[in-house]
């Protein structure tokens, strides 16, 4: 094994997925069964070479494996010299534990698809997006560069708003794809900007050369503060792609989209992309980059904490979960808790694909048993229509319920492992800090996690069921959908991480990934890795022993609640109707944004429609009718009165232009462009006026407005064409020769 | 390189001519062969393109050098021995191409082909169509080869008169009011420009090597030499008030062409009005050789008024880039809304122009052939919907997905190309645009500004794609057909490039590469201390 062979084996692993996507997109419906089993036992031979990499990777390279190779090539640029553009890819311990992440659950959503997706109607389409999403998001994980990373970022954008839209007869899924593909974008401005500072500066894109380059101290502009932009700047794609505070509105309405859709997409991968960004970013962030970072976690893992409470429909409540437990990710990057955000977003990759799942295979069940029943009102996704699932779907229900577990945070669970590390970060960072609030919301967060998340366990698989008729026909799902739910449950729990369940720092995960060394300028670095993990080592206890209690409570607050019936929810939900309304309503920022952003956009490109067509196209046309009733003498103004707006136009215009000439340069010299704009503006108001008063505007076109204008328009126009189509084209280039001789004349 | 002691690039620029006056022979109702006549002199003038796009030496410069040019002709076109009062004049038949040119004659070439395919379904008086078509061909291709800015002049002019019969004859309900309005305001445009050449044509003079006599000249590579300009003549000296009133009456000129707000409104209504292939024209090749003509002769003849512009140019480009895209969200007509999204677009090679760098001015000549390309397929793809449903009012369609699965896949290629996607050509090219604005601080934030453009321009096509080709059928489309082979011949070469030009952009970037560093550095040495020093 050379690393030249990881690089192929890497190229291999890019390219398979997207050869998954051509030949289905073109042949998928002539292949048998649509071709399912193409794209997946292509992913399963990804999962394969993935996983060789990773073990390569970890045991014999432990260098970081770059491959680059020229793309564009600027030549001798003026003032620059030789500017070539390289772009590559990275095989390091980061990206191969991605690159196996990414490949275990995309080939266990596809094996799972098989079952869920069995008779819709664009089967083989679906599996062919798979394919093209796998190779948009290996692009992400797999770049050492920030150009490609972009160019990743915007394709899984693309299969994003594919599969969220794939049942785009419904208008309520072809506007969630949209919604998420443009809240997407406002993210992408940020982190493009990020990229073009850093281009300007470094005039390369490769994350290595501009690393270190920073380390011998060459920074943005020469300015600390242009540094901080940059990691803010580069961020804000994570805050779009990682549907953090305040672009997280669009994840909850890509629930639209297939659940396995959801699992592999919105849960485990393109989501985490973010984290991973920031991950890989990590050694430019300065210390106010950081804090930002981390309270924009903090605020995101809160308020989705908070709506996940009061929803009822399974998926939106996993959908604010993740978004939620992203933010747990964002939090402890931001505290600088490096290992444990990455770990996170592994551990939390299988049990939240693992959670979406489940709920796909209890929608599916659902589905089948509302349809048997021909039922096509009851919300197959509301738990309040299921209860008691648990004794007909033991699989989904158990394996559900090792999921719950993991992202509650309870021991021997892999979720335990990396939500301790976080919080125990969070407290680190708040004794180093003194930024307290940061660890506050972090334990708040996890009681209220393991609070929701037994909320459903306890009213979708506990209980009675609601419907006895309906529950008659509730059956387990099929293999290829239980089989990957057992999977994911396997890998929930801690062995797979560490041979310790109480401290995931022994395990190999903490050994393969260490924080990268600071390379920003000390005075605006934040505490260094020993500083850190020393308070690290002293908060640990604490935080363990605390998440255990607030996780304890939240499961127990649950049960109480909603199986002991000891607190009555509704009762409670009526007496803080207002609050209950504002965490049912999501905190009103769909509405908020609905009127404030779109409404005045959408209100105003219809201004701007009106001022292009009335007063911009009206000029144009207005010019034509004044010289016309200047002219032709069209109007009803006497005569003499004709050869005074002739004077008036002339003299007027020669006045204004060249008034507005030399003052428009001393305003341009001597103030700012602004000015000089605004003068132009005006003065241009002033030629209009003279043309205006000169044409007899005055009189007429005040009260009878435009709308004559037009009329003239045409019959002007009507007049020059007659006299084009009678064979005088002649007396325009006789115009233009003589013109020509005018001005031979002058400027002689 | 010649054929029959004719140079290539007058054969690419008069093939066209040799058809139109082959069709004119023809009879009038013997279709088949007035089509098949154009295709085959198009599809020459294609393979002539691939030729030179072959043999184009990717290391000489060109731009200001006479040396640098490529596939030169040069002969006199019109000489007369001194005129009474104004002496020896001197006009040159002048060809040659740079990197400046080399992609807009493929596009042209292109297009052209492409046009002629998608004409086929003109009725009305084919013999005459076919024979302006060819006539506009030949206008264009001479406008991007010309080196003599009198015959630029009069190839700029020659593209006019078919362009303004064309939508005229063969247009919409209102293409009469939209073929004046494109005619009078080009000629408007027009008339600016010849003020500027006529200024530059007596400002500037050279020396006859034979006789040693001094004679005023339309070349344009001597307009571009500081050194030929006559010592007290109009034009002469740096940032002198003439030399800017010249670049803003040329740059006028050129403004209508791209069209630069708030020149444009004569653009969505020759658009709406025009037959399919026009617009394919229009916005494929016609839009270009606007911001071409800035390139060409406005920079490298004025680098001190493109210095003094800068802020102001870039400005204009944000205002095309936000505005036009604002504007195109408001529309209900699909064609119109393609046409304002035109706008925005061509305000992106604006804002990439102004940043005078390297990646600025790569990107945006780039841009303007991705443009071009992307455009095309745009509107080819409203002619498709509107040859069928003879409408084209956006909230009349939806679900077109399912009934026109060939064409929706298609369409999904050209309007993320069109959103600017990565993978796909579009982003390449404003992605080096925007780099190249960025880097120059004076228009820094106007270029972070002008980065709403990529958000408005998702909400507009995304919504667009929406209301047309996703959520159900209305009753009335239930028969609606799904593209046809030649439709799809049409719109496949240039899905091709786009992809190609996406992935790897550098078959394109290599071609202009010398040519744009010797304008950058024309415009910051010579601009600066060539001028200045004079």
């Amino acid at each position: 094994m050379t690393p030249e062979l990881l690089v192929k084996f890497s190229l291999l692993i890019l390219f398979l997925p997207l050869f998954s996507f051509l030949i289905l997109i073109f042949f998928g419906k002539r292949l048998s069964r649509q071709g399912d089993w193409l794209g997946t036992s292509i992913l399963f031979l990804c999962l394969a070479f993935s996983s060789i990499i990773l073990y390569y990777k970890l045991t014999v390279f432990p260098e970081a494996i770059n491959y680059t190779f020229n793309w564009i090539d600027f030549g001798n640029v003026p003032l620059i010299g030789e500017l070539k553009i390289s772009l590559g890819l990275v095989v390091d311990n980061l990206s191969a534990i991605m690159l196996v992440v990414v490949s275990i659950v995309s080939s266990l959503v596809h094996l799972f698809s098989i079952g869920y997706m069995h008779g819709d109607i664009r089967y083989s389409r679906y599996f062919s997006y798979l394919g093209l999403f796998t190779f948009s998001m290996l692009i992400i994980v797999l770049t050492n560069n920030f150009f490609t990373m972009y160019v990743g970022w915007e394709l899984v954008g693309l299969s994003s708003y594919l599969l969220i839209g794939h049942w785009y007869e419904k208008k309520s899924a072809s506007n969630a794809a949209m919604k998420a593909f443009i809240v997407n974008r406002v993210g992408d401005i940020g982190m493009f900007a990020g990229i073009m500072i850093l281009f300007y500066t470094f005039r390369t894109f490769g994350f290595n050369e501009i690393f270190s380059m920073i380390s011998l101290g060459k920074i943005p502009m020469g300015s600390e503060a242009w540094l901080t932009a940059a990691g803010i700047l580069i961020f804000c794609g994570a805050i779009g792609k990682s549907a953090q505070f305040p672009l997280h509105v669009w994840l909850p309405d890509a629930m639209e989209g297939p659940t396995p859709v959801s699992a592999l997409i919105h849960a485990a991968t393109m989501v985490a992309a973010g984290v991973y960004l920031v991950a890989r970013t990590f050694p430019i962030m300065t210390a106010d980059a950081l804090m930002v970072i981390a309270y924009v976690g903090a605020i995101t893992a809160f308020i989705s904490a908070t709506i996940a409470i009061a929803q009822n429909d399974i998926k939106k409540v996993l959908a604010y979960s993740t978004i939620s437990q992203l933010g747990y990710m964002v939090m402890g990057l931001g505290v600088g808790a490096y290992t444990a955000g990455f770990f996170h977003l592994t551990t939390h990759a299988m049990f939240k694909a693992g959670l979406f799942l489940g709920s796909g295979s209890v929608i599916h069940a659902m589905h089948n048993a509302l349809h048997h029943q021909k039922d096509h009102h009851t919300d197959p996704q509301d738990i309040r229509n299921m209860g008691g699932l648990g004794k007909k779907m033991k699989i989904t229900f158990i394996t559900f319920l090792i999921y719950t577990l993991a992202i509650s945070g309870v021991p021997f669970t892999s979720g335990f492992l990396s939500k301790d590390e976080i919080l125990a970060g969070t407290l680190a960072f708040g004794g180093l800090t003194g930024h307290y609030l940061i660890p506050i919301i972090g334990f708040l967060v996890a009681g209220l996690t393991a609070f929701y998340m037994f909320r459903v366990v306890i009213i979708t698989f506990l209980g009675s069921p609601v419907d006895s008729h309906r529950f008659e026909h509730i059956h387990e799902s099929p293999k290829t959908m239980t089989i990957p739910l057992i999977i994911f449950a396997a890998l929930s729990f801690f062995i797979f991480f560490s041979f310790n369940p109480f401290g995931a720092a022994s395990g190999w995960f903490f050994h393969a990934i260490e924080r990268p060394e600071a390379i920003v300028p000390l005075t605006v670095q934040a505490a260094d890795s020993t500083t850190f993990e020393e308070a690290l080592h002293h908060s640990h206890t604490t935080a363990m022993i605390l998440s255990l209690v607030v996780a304890g409570l939240g499961i127990l607050l649950a049960f109480t609640t909603y199986k002991w019936k000891k607190i009555n929810a509704d009762a409670l939900a009526e007496k803080f109707n207002p609050l209950y309304k504002f965490l049912l309503n999501k905190w009103y920022f769909d509405e908020l944004y609905d009127k404030m952003v779109i409404g005045a956009t959408i209100a105003f490109t219809s201004v701007l429609r009106w001022f292009d067509n009335n007063i911009i196209d009206g000029m144009v046309n207005g010019t034509a009718s004044w010289t016309k009733a200047v002219i032709f003498g069209y109007t009803e103004h006497k005569k003499e009165k004709r050869y005074s707006s002739i004077i008036f136009i002339l003299l007027g215009s020669v006045i204004s232009i060249t008034v507005a000439f030399y003052a428009g340069q001393w305003l341009w010299n001597e103030h700012s462009f602004i000015t000089a704009l605004l003068f132009a503006i005006l003065s241009g108001a002033l030629t209009f006026f003279f043309f205006w008063a000169g044409a007899g505007g005055f009189d007429k076109y005040v009260v009878d407005g435009m709308v004559n204008g037009i009329a003239y328009l045409s019959g002007f126009f009507g007049l020059m064409f007659r006299k084009f189509q009678t064979g005088k084209v002649q007396t325009y280039i006789v115009f233009v020769l003589f013109g020509i001789m005018v001005l031979f004349y002058i400027f002689r | 390189m010649s054929f029959l002691g004719i140079g290539i690039l007058s054969w690419i620029t008069f093939l066209p001519i040799v058809g139109m006056v082959l069709i004119l022979f023809l009879p009038k109702d013997n279709k088949k062969a007035i089509r098949w006549t154009s295709v085959f002199f198009t599809a020459l003038q294609v393979m002539l393109a691939v030729f030179i796009y072959m043999n184009f030496n990717r290391g000489l410069a060109g731009v200001n050098l006479a040396e640098g040019f490529q596939y030169v002709e040069k002969f006199s076109w019109i000489d007369i021995k001194s005129v009474s009062w104004f002496g020896r004049i001197h006009i040159d038949y002048f060809v040659g191409i740079d990197g400046l040119s080399v992609l807009m004659v493929i596009l042209t070439a292109i297009i052209s082909f492409i046009a002629v395919f998608a004409s086929w379904g003109i009725e009305k008086s084919l013999r005459g169509y076919f024979a302006l078509l060819l006539l506009l061909d030949t206008g264009m291709m001479g406008v991007f080869v010309s080196l003599d800015f009198f015959l630029f002049y009069v190839f700029w002019e020659v593209m006019l008169l078919p362009m303004y019969f064309l939508i005229g004859v063969w247009g919409g309900p209102r293409r009469e009011y939209a073929a004046i309005k494109f005619f009078l305001y080009t000629l408007f445009g027009s008339v600016l420009m010849l003020l500027a050449m006529i200024a530059l044509y007596f400002s500037v003079s050279v020396i006859d090597p034979a006789t040693g006599e001094k004679f005023h000249t339309f070349n344009m590579l001597a307009m571009m030499n500081p050194t030929n300009y006559d010592p007290g003549s109009i034009l002469a000296g740096v940032g002198t008030s003439w030399r800017y009133i010249a670049f803003i009456a040329l740059f006028i000129g050129f403004a209508i062409k791209v069209p630069i707000f708030p020149f444009h409104t004569w653009l969505p209504d020759a658009h709406v009005e025009a037959p399919t292939a026009i617009s394919v024209i229009l916005a494929g090749v016609l839009l270009k050789m606007g911001t071409y003509g800035i390139l060409r002769i406005s920079y490298p003849m004025f680098p001190d008024a493109t210095l003094h512009y800068q802020v102001p140019l870039a400005v204009l480009g944000f205002i095309n880039i936000v505005y036009g895209a604002l504007v195109a969200m408001a529309q209900d007509d699909f064609k119109k809304l393609i046409a304002y999204s035109s706008i925005s677009h061509m305000g992106i090679v604006i804002l990439g122009m102004s940043a005078l760098n390297t990646q600025g001015v790569t990107g945006a000549i780039l841009q303007m052939f991705n443009h071009g390309t992307i455009t095309a397929m745009l509107f080819l793809i409203v002619g498709v919907i509107y040859d069928r449903a003879h409408t084209r009012g956006l909230n009349e369609f939806g679900g077109l997905m399912n009934q026109m699965p060939k064409y929706s896949g298609i369409m999904t290629i050209a309007f993320f190309a069109a959103l600017g996607l990565p993978g796909l050509s579009g982003f390449i090219s404003e992605a080096f645009s925007f780099l190249g604005a960025f880097q120059v601080e004076a228009i820094r934030w106007i270029t972070i500004a002008s980065a709403l453009g990529i958000v408005l321009t998702a909400a507009y096509m995304l919504w667009t794609l929406q209301r047309v080709f996703l959520g159900s059928l209305p009753e009335k489309w239930k028969s609606l057909p799904d593209i046809n082979g030649r439709e799809l011949f049409t719109l496949i070469p240039l899905a091709i490039i786009v992809i190609i030009l996406g992935i790897y952009p550098s078959p394109a970037i290599n071609l202009m590469t010398s040519a744009v560093n010797t304008l950058v550095g024309v415009l910051n040495q010579h601009g600066g201390a060539m001028f200045l020093g004079q």
